[in-house]
Protein backbone atom coordinates (compact mmCIF):
# COMPACT_ATOMS: atom_id res chain seq x y z
CA UNK A 1 0.00 0.00 0.00
CA UNK A 2 2.89 2.72 0.44
CA UNK A 3 3.78 1.77 -2.51
CA UNK A 4 1.54 3.90 -4.03
CA UNK A 5 3.17 6.78 -2.62
CA UNK A 6 6.43 6.48 -5.33
CA UNK A 7 4.04 5.13 -8.05
CA UNK A 8 2.62 8.64 -8.02
CA UNK A 9 5.57 10.37 -7.85
CA UNK A 10 6.91 8.69 -11.01
CA UNK A 11 3.50 8.56 -13.12
CA UNK A 12 4.14 12.68 -12.31
CA UNK A 13 7.80 12.97 -13.00
CA UNK A 14 7.14 10.50 -16.58
CA UNK A 15 3.82 13.07 -17.40
CA UNK A 16 5.66 16.18 -16.88
CA UNK A 17 8.31 14.67 -18.85
CA UNK A 18 6.18 13.81 -21.55
CA UNK A 19 4.40 17.55 -21.08
CA UNK A 20 7.75 19.51 -21.31
CA UNK A 21 8.11 17.79 -24.71
CA UNK A 22 5.37 19.49 -25.89
CA UNK A 23 5.77 22.78 -24.77
CA UNK A 24 8.04 25.32 -26.55
CA UNK A 25 11.54 26.71 -26.21
CA UNK A 26 10.04 29.70 -24.14
CA UNK A 27 11.91 32.12 -21.70
CA UNK A 28 9.63 29.88 -19.11
CA UNK A 29 11.19 26.60 -20.19
CA UNK A 30 14.86 27.53 -20.18
CA UNK A 31 14.62 29.04 -16.46
CA UNK A 32 12.74 26.29 -15.00
CA UNK A 33 15.55 23.78 -16.74
CA UNK A 34 17.79 25.98 -15.35
CA UNK A 35 16.22 25.89 -11.62
CA UNK A 36 15.69 22.65 -11.54
CA UNK A 37 19.34 21.85 -12.29
CA UNK A 38 19.85 24.68 -9.37
CA UNK A 39 17.85 22.28 -7.12
CA UNK A 40 19.26 19.12 -8.34
CA UNK A 41 22.75 20.20 -7.78
CA UNK A 42 21.81 21.36 -4.24
CA UNK A 43 20.45 18.25 -3.28
CA UNK A 44 23.52 16.53 -4.58
CA UNK A 45 25.48 18.33 -1.84
CA UNK A 46 23.59 18.14 0.46
CA UNK A 47 23.10 14.45 -0.06
CA UNK A 48 26.95 14.15 0.19
CA UNK A 49 26.99 15.86 3.35
CA UNK A 50 23.98 13.70 5.27
CA UNK A 51 23.94 10.17 2.58
CA UNK A 52 21.15 9.09 5.12
CA UNK A 53 18.79 11.75 3.39
CA UNK A 54 17.69 9.08 1.00
CA UNK A 55 17.23 6.45 3.06
CA UNK A 56 14.90 8.91 4.81
CA UNK A 57 13.18 9.90 1.87
CA UNK A 58 12.45 6.29 0.72
CA UNK A 59 10.96 5.56 3.85
CA UNK A 60 8.89 8.58 3.93
CA UNK A 61 7.14 7.40 0.00
CA UNK A 62 7.17 3.64 0.79
CA UNK A 63 10.08 2.76 -0.90
CA UNK A 64 12.53 0.15 0.95
CA UNK A 65 15.81 1.82 0.43
CA UNK A 66 17.56 5.19 -0.66
CA UNK A 67 19.34 3.29 -3.97
CA UNK A 68 15.73 2.37 -4.94
CA UNK A 69 14.70 5.55 -4.82
CA UNK A 70 17.80 7.16 -6.75
CA UNK A 71 17.51 4.46 -9.15
CA UNK A 72 13.91 5.35 -10.00
CA UNK A 73 14.76 8.78 -10.01
CA UNK A 74 17.65 8.46 -12.65
CA UNK A 75 14.90 6.38 -14.82
CA UNK A 76 12.43 9.37 -14.64
CA UNK A 77 15.71 11.67 -15.49
CA UNK A 78 17.31 10.04 -18.04
CA UNK A 79 13.87 9.71 -19.94
CA UNK A 80 13.49 13.22 -19.92
CA UNK A 81 17.09 13.50 -21.37
CA UNK A 82 16.17 10.95 -24.22
CA UNK A 83 12.89 13.65 -24.63
CA UNK A 84 14.50 16.66 -24.80
CA UNK A 85 17.77 15.28 -26.83
CA UNK A 86 14.96 13.80 -29.55
CA UNK A 87 13.52 16.83 -29.89
CA UNK A 88 16.33 19.15 -29.75
CA UNK A 89 18.23 17.01 -32.78
CA UNK A 90 15.12 16.70 -34.94
CA UNK A 91 14.92 20.75 -34.80
CA UNK A 92 18.63 20.56 -35.22
CA UNK A 93 18.55 18.29 -38.26
CA UNK A 94 15.54 20.86 -39.36
CA UNK A 95 17.11 23.84 -39.69
CA UNK A 96 20.54 21.88 -41.35
CA UNK A 97 18.46 20.17 -43.95
CA UNK A 98 16.76 23.88 -44.95
CA UNK A 99 20.65 24.90 -45.00
CA UNK A 100 21.56 22.61 -47.74
CA UNK A 101 18.51 22.66 -49.31
CA UNK A 102 19.26 26.97 -49.67
CA UNK A 103 22.70 26.04 -50.83
CA UNK A 104 22.19 23.09 -53.33
CA UNK A 105 19.53 25.12 -55.15
CA UNK A 106 21.45 28.54 -55.30
CA UNK A 107 24.05 26.64 -56.96
CA UNK A 108 21.92 24.80 -60.54
CA UNK A 109 20.56 28.01 -62.46
CA UNK A 110 16.98 28.57 -62.67
CA UNK A 111 14.79 26.83 -65.35
CA UNK A 112 14.64 29.23 -67.99
CA UNK A 113 17.70 30.65 -67.22
CA UNK A 114 21.06 29.62 -68.67
CA UNK A 115 24.42 28.55 -66.49
CA UNK A 116 26.73 31.11 -65.13
CA UNK A 117 29.84 31.43 -67.37
CA UNK A 118 32.18 29.36 -66.20
CA UNK A 119 34.91 30.98 -64.72
CA UNK A 120 38.38 30.25 -67.01
CA UNK A 121 40.39 26.80 -66.30
CA UNK A 122 43.58 27.31 -64.14
CA UNK A 123 46.90 26.98 -67.08
CA UNK A 124 47.16 23.31 -66.38
CA UNK A 125 50.68 22.40 -64.90
CA UNK A 126 53.77 20.80 -66.72
CA UNK A 127 53.43 17.10 -67.38
CA UNK A 128 57.35 16.76 -67.86
CA UNK A 129 59.26 14.88 -64.87
CA UNK A 130 62.08 17.03 -65.58
CA UNK A 131 61.49 19.01 -61.78
CA UNK A 132 64.37 17.41 -59.37
CA UNK A 133 63.91 17.53 -55.90
CA UNK A 134 65.87 20.39 -54.46
CA UNK A 135 69.10 19.11 -52.30
CA UNK A 136 68.36 15.25 -53.18
CA UNK A 137 71.28 14.29 -51.45
CA UNK B 1 1.15 17.45 -76.25
CA UNK B 2 5.08 18.71 -75.89
CA UNK B 3 4.49 18.01 -72.16
CA UNK B 4 6.29 21.49 -71.12
CA UNK B 5 4.21 21.95 -68.61
CA UNK B 6 5.52 18.76 -66.57
CA UNK B 7 8.62 18.32 -65.17
CA UNK B 8 9.74 14.51 -63.44
CA UNK B 9 11.57 14.85 -60.07
CA UNK B 10 13.87 12.16 -59.59
CA UNK B 11 15.70 11.71 -56.05
CA UNK B 12 19.12 10.19 -56.96
CA UNK B 13 21.43 8.32 -54.93
CA UNK B 14 24.05 6.09 -55.82
CA UNK B 15 22.16 4.57 -58.98
CA UNK B 16 24.79 5.64 -61.37
CA UNK B 17 24.42 1.88 -63.48
CA UNK B 18 21.11 2.65 -64.66
CA UNK B 19 20.36 6.35 -64.32
CA UNK B 20 21.32 7.21 -67.51
CA UNK B 21 18.97 4.77 -69.10
CA UNK B 22 16.16 5.86 -66.71
CA UNK B 23 16.73 9.88 -67.83
CA UNK B 24 17.25 9.19 -71.38
CA UNK B 25 14.04 6.99 -71.25
CA UNK B 26 12.20 9.47 -69.76
CA UNK B 27 13.25 12.71 -71.52
CA UNK B 28 11.99 10.95 -74.93
CA UNK B 29 8.32 12.33 -73.69
CA UNK B 30 9.11 14.75 -70.75
CA UNK B 31 11.92 16.98 -71.61
CA UNK B 32 11.54 18.08 -68.24
CA UNK B 33 13.60 16.04 -65.39
CA UNK B 34 15.59 17.31 -62.70
CA UNK B 35 17.55 15.11 -60.86
CA UNK B 36 18.18 15.72 -57.00
CA UNK B 37 21.33 14.14 -56.48
CA UNK B 38 21.57 13.23 -52.47
CA UNK B 39 25.33 13.01 -52.10
CA UNK B 40 26.05 10.47 -54.29
CA UNK B 41 29.84 8.92 -53.98
CA UNK B 42 29.37 6.87 -57.55
CA UNK B 43 29.02 9.84 -60.03
CA UNK B 44 25.50 9.68 -60.27
CA UNK B 45 25.11 13.33 -60.79
CA UNK B 46 27.84 13.43 -64.00
CA UNK B 47 25.75 10.69 -65.76
CA UNK B 48 22.12 12.23 -65.29
CA UNK B 49 23.92 15.47 -66.58
CA UNK B 50 25.34 13.57 -69.11
CA UNK B 51 21.85 12.22 -70.66
CA UNK B 52 19.96 15.98 -70.12
CA UNK B 53 18.78 16.07 -67.05
CA UNK B 54 19.11 19.46 -64.73
CA UNK B 55 21.31 18.27 -61.55
CA UNK B 56 20.94 19.86 -58.10
CA UNK B 57 23.22 18.45 -55.25
CA UNK B 58 22.58 18.28 -51.92
CA UNK B 59 26.12 19.23 -50.61
CA UNK B 60 25.67 16.17 -47.70
CA UNK B 61 23.53 13.28 -48.30
CA UNK B 62 19.97 14.13 -46.73
CA UNK B 63 17.65 11.69 -47.46
CA UNK B 64 14.91 11.10 -50.11
CA UNK B 65 12.47 13.08 -48.55
CA UNK B 66 14.54 16.42 -48.43
CA UNK B 67 15.30 15.18 -51.69
CA UNK B 68 11.58 15.51 -53.16
CA UNK B 69 11.20 18.56 -51.41
CA UNK B 70 14.19 20.08 -52.94
CA UNK B 71 12.48 18.98 -55.88
CA UNK B 72 9.25 20.33 -55.81
CA UNK B 73 11.55 23.79 -54.57
CA UNK B 74 13.36 24.14 -57.89
CA UNK B 75 10.33 22.91 -60.38
CA UNK B 76 8.37 25.53 -58.57
CA UNK B 77 10.31 28.43 -59.76
CA UNK B 78 9.61 27.58 -63.69
CA UNK B 79 6.19 29.24 -63.95
CA UNK B 80 5.48 27.46 -66.98
CA UNK B 81 5.10 23.77 -64.56
CA UNK B 82 1.51 22.52 -64.14
CA UNK B 83 2.30 19.11 -63.23
CA UNK B 84 5.08 17.52 -61.29
CA UNK B 85 5.81 13.68 -61.21
CA UNK B 86 7.69 12.00 -58.40
CA UNK B 87 10.01 9.56 -60.27
CA UNK B 88 11.84 6.70 -59.13
CA UNK B 89 16.18 6.69 -59.83
CA UNK B 90 16.11 2.78 -60.04
CA UNK B 91 14.33 1.92 -63.05
CA UNK B 92 11.43 0.51 -61.09
CA UNK B 93 8.87 3.00 -62.65
CA UNK B 94 7.45 3.00 -66.56
CA UNK B 95 7.15 6.35 -68.87
CA UNK B 96 4.21 4.91 -69.76
CA UNK B 97 2.39 4.71 -66.34
CA UNK B 98 3.26 8.50 -65.98
CA UNK B 99 1.08 9.25 -69.65
CA UNK B 100 -1.58 7.37 -68.43
CA UNK B 101 -1.85 9.29 -64.78
CA UNK B 102 -0.98 12.72 -66.83
CA UNK B 103 -4.03 12.40 -68.97
CA UNK B 104 -5.84 11.48 -65.90
CA UNK B 105 -4.68 14.37 -64.28
CA UNK B 106 -5.58 17.08 -67.58
CA UNK B 107 -8.65 15.69 -67.52
CA UNK B 108 -9.13 17.99 -64.29
CA UNK B 109 -11.22 16.58 -62.06
CA UNK B 110 -8.13 15.55 -59.57
CA UNK B 111 -5.42 17.38 -58.47
CA UNK B 112 -3.47 14.60 -57.63
CA UNK B 113 -2.60 11.00 -58.93
CA UNK B 114 -1.17 8.22 -57.12
CA UNK B 115 0.11 5.05 -58.33
CA UNK B 116 -0.80 1.43 -57.19
CA UNK B 117 1.08 -1.23 -57.51
CA UNK B 118 -2.11 -3.02 -56.34
CA UNK B 119 -5.20 -2.12 -58.48
CA UNK B 120 -3.86 -5.21 -61.67
CA UNK B 121 -1.66 -7.75 -61.61
CA UNK B 122 1.22 -6.73 -63.36
CA UNK B 123 3.18 -6.37 -60.60
CA UNK B 124 4.91 -9.28 -58.86
CA UNK B 125 6.00 -8.73 -55.52
CA UNK B 126 6.57 -11.21 -52.99
CA UNK B 127 3.78 -12.51 -50.38
CA UNK B 128 6.24 -11.03 -47.73
CA UNK B 129 6.36 -7.31 -49.27
CA UNK B 130 2.86 -7.54 -50.63
CA UNK B 131 1.46 -8.19 -46.87
CA UNK B 132 3.83 -5.31 -45.37
CA UNK B 133 2.77 -2.59 -47.52
CA UNK B 134 -0.71 -3.71 -46.96
CA UNK B 135 0.18 -2.89 -43.11
CA UNK B 136 1.72 0.75 -44.14
CA UNK B 137 -1.45 1.40 -46.27
CA UNK B 138 -4.00 0.51 -43.53
CA UNK B 139 -2.22 2.41 -40.76
CA UNK B 140 -1.66 5.37 -43.03
CA UNK B 141 -5.25 4.75 -44.37
CA UNK B 142 -6.21 4.98 -40.48
CA UNK B 143 -4.53 8.50 -39.68
CA UNK B 144 -4.59 10.28 -42.78
CA UNK B 145 -8.40 9.83 -44.12
CA UNK B 146 -7.52 9.18 -47.03
CA UNK B 147 -8.53 5.76 -48.83
CA UNK B 148 -5.69 4.28 -50.97
CA UNK B 149 -4.12 1.19 -51.70
CA UNK B 150 -0.55 1.81 -52.06
CA UNK B 151 1.02 3.95 -49.59
CA UNK B 152 4.32 3.81 -50.53
CA UNK B 153 4.56 3.57 -53.85
CA UNK B 154 7.27 6.66 -54.92
CA UNK B 155 4.96 7.22 -58.54
CA UNK B 156 2.61 10.23 -58.11
CA UNK B 157 1.60 13.51 -60.71
CA UNK B 158 0.70 16.81 -58.39
CA UNK B 159 -0.91 20.03 -59.66
CA UNK B 160 1.43 22.24 -59.51
CA UNK B 161 -1.34 24.19 -56.52
CA UNK B 162 -0.89 20.54 -54.41
CA UNK B 163 3.09 20.99 -54.96
CA UNK B 164 3.33 24.57 -53.40
CA UNK B 165 1.72 23.66 -50.23
CA UNK B 166 3.68 20.63 -49.19
CA UNK B 167 6.54 20.83 -47.21
CA UNK B 168 7.92 17.75 -46.22
CA UNK B 169 9.65 17.31 -42.59
CA UNK B 170 10.74 13.49 -42.96
CA UNK B 171 13.43 13.23 -44.37
CA UNK B 172 14.39 9.74 -44.22
CA UNK B 173 11.36 7.19 -45.27
CA UNK B 174 8.82 8.28 -43.76
CA UNK B 175 7.92 11.24 -46.43
CA UNK B 176 5.28 9.18 -48.37
CA UNK B 177 2.98 8.53 -45.45
CA UNK B 178 3.55 12.42 -45.04
CA UNK B 179 3.22 13.57 -48.16
CA UNK B 180 -0.35 11.79 -48.12
CA UNK B 181 -1.15 13.05 -44.60
CA UNK B 182 -0.27 16.36 -46.15
CA UNK B 183 -2.71 15.92 -48.70
CA UNK B 184 -5.22 14.31 -46.67
CA UNK B 185 -5.10 17.38 -44.37
CA UNK B 186 -4.78 20.11 -47.54
CA UNK B 187 -7.86 22.59 -48.62
CA UNK B 188 -7.04 24.50 -51.71
CA UNK B 189 -10.02 27.46 -51.97
CA UNK B 190 -11.80 25.75 -49.03
CA UNK B 191 -12.05 22.32 -50.57
CA UNK B 192 -10.23 19.07 -49.67
CA UNK B 193 -7.83 18.10 -52.79
CA UNK B 194 -9.62 15.29 -54.93
CA UNK B 195 -6.80 12.24 -55.70
CA UNK B 196 -7.36 9.40 -57.80
CA UNK B 197 -5.46 6.24 -57.63
CA UNK B 198 -3.61 4.74 -61.54
CA UNK B 199 -2.28 0.97 -61.59
CA UNK B 200 1.18 0.95 -62.29
CA UNK B 201 3.82 -1.62 -63.31
CA UNK B 202 6.76 -1.69 -60.48
CA UNK B 203 9.07 -3.47 -62.34
CA UNK B 204 11.69 -5.05 -59.70
CA UNK B 205 15.10 -6.45 -61.65
CA UNK B 206 17.53 -7.90 -60.22
CA UNK B 207 19.36 -4.82 -59.45
CA UNK B 208 16.42 -3.46 -57.89
CA UNK B 209 16.13 -6.07 -56.01
CA UNK B 210 19.72 -6.22 -54.79
CA UNK B 211 19.23 -2.46 -53.64
CA UNK B 212 15.73 -2.93 -52.67
CA UNK B 213 14.75 -1.59 -49.25
CA UNK B 214 14.98 -4.36 -46.75
CA UNK B 215 11.53 -5.19 -44.76
CA UNK B 216 13.42 -4.17 -41.64
CA UNK B 217 12.85 -0.06 -43.16
CA UNK B 218 8.98 -0.58 -42.39
CA UNK B 219 9.74 -1.26 -38.44
CA UNK B 220 11.95 2.16 -39.43
CA UNK B 221 9.18 4.08 -41.36
CA UNK B 222 6.55 3.15 -38.52
CA UNK B 223 8.86 4.34 -35.73
CA UNK B 224 9.52 7.79 -37.73
CA UNK B 225 5.88 8.21 -38.24
CA UNK B 226 5.09 7.75 -34.52
CA UNK B 227 7.56 9.82 -32.98
CA UNK B 228 7.52 12.93 -35.48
Amino acid sequence: MRQLGIQLILIVGVLAVAWRLLISYGQKAIALRRLGLLALAAFAVWSILDPQIWNEIAGFVGIGRGADLILYGLVVAFFGFVATTFRRFRDLNNRYTRLARRIALDEVPRPGQVAPPLPPAPPTPPTTSTVKAADAD
Amino acid sequence: MDNADVWLVVPLYNEAAVIGDVVRRSRATFPNVVCIDDGSKDGSAEVAEAAGAVVVRHPVNLGQGAALQTGFDYVLSDPRMRYVVTFDADGQHQVHDVEVMLGRIRAGDVQVVFGSRFLDGRTDASLLKRLVLRAAVTYTNATTGTRLTDAHNGLRVLHRDVASRLQITQNRMAHASEIVAQIGAMRIGGHRVAYAEEPVHILYTDYSRAKGQSLWNTVNILAELIWR
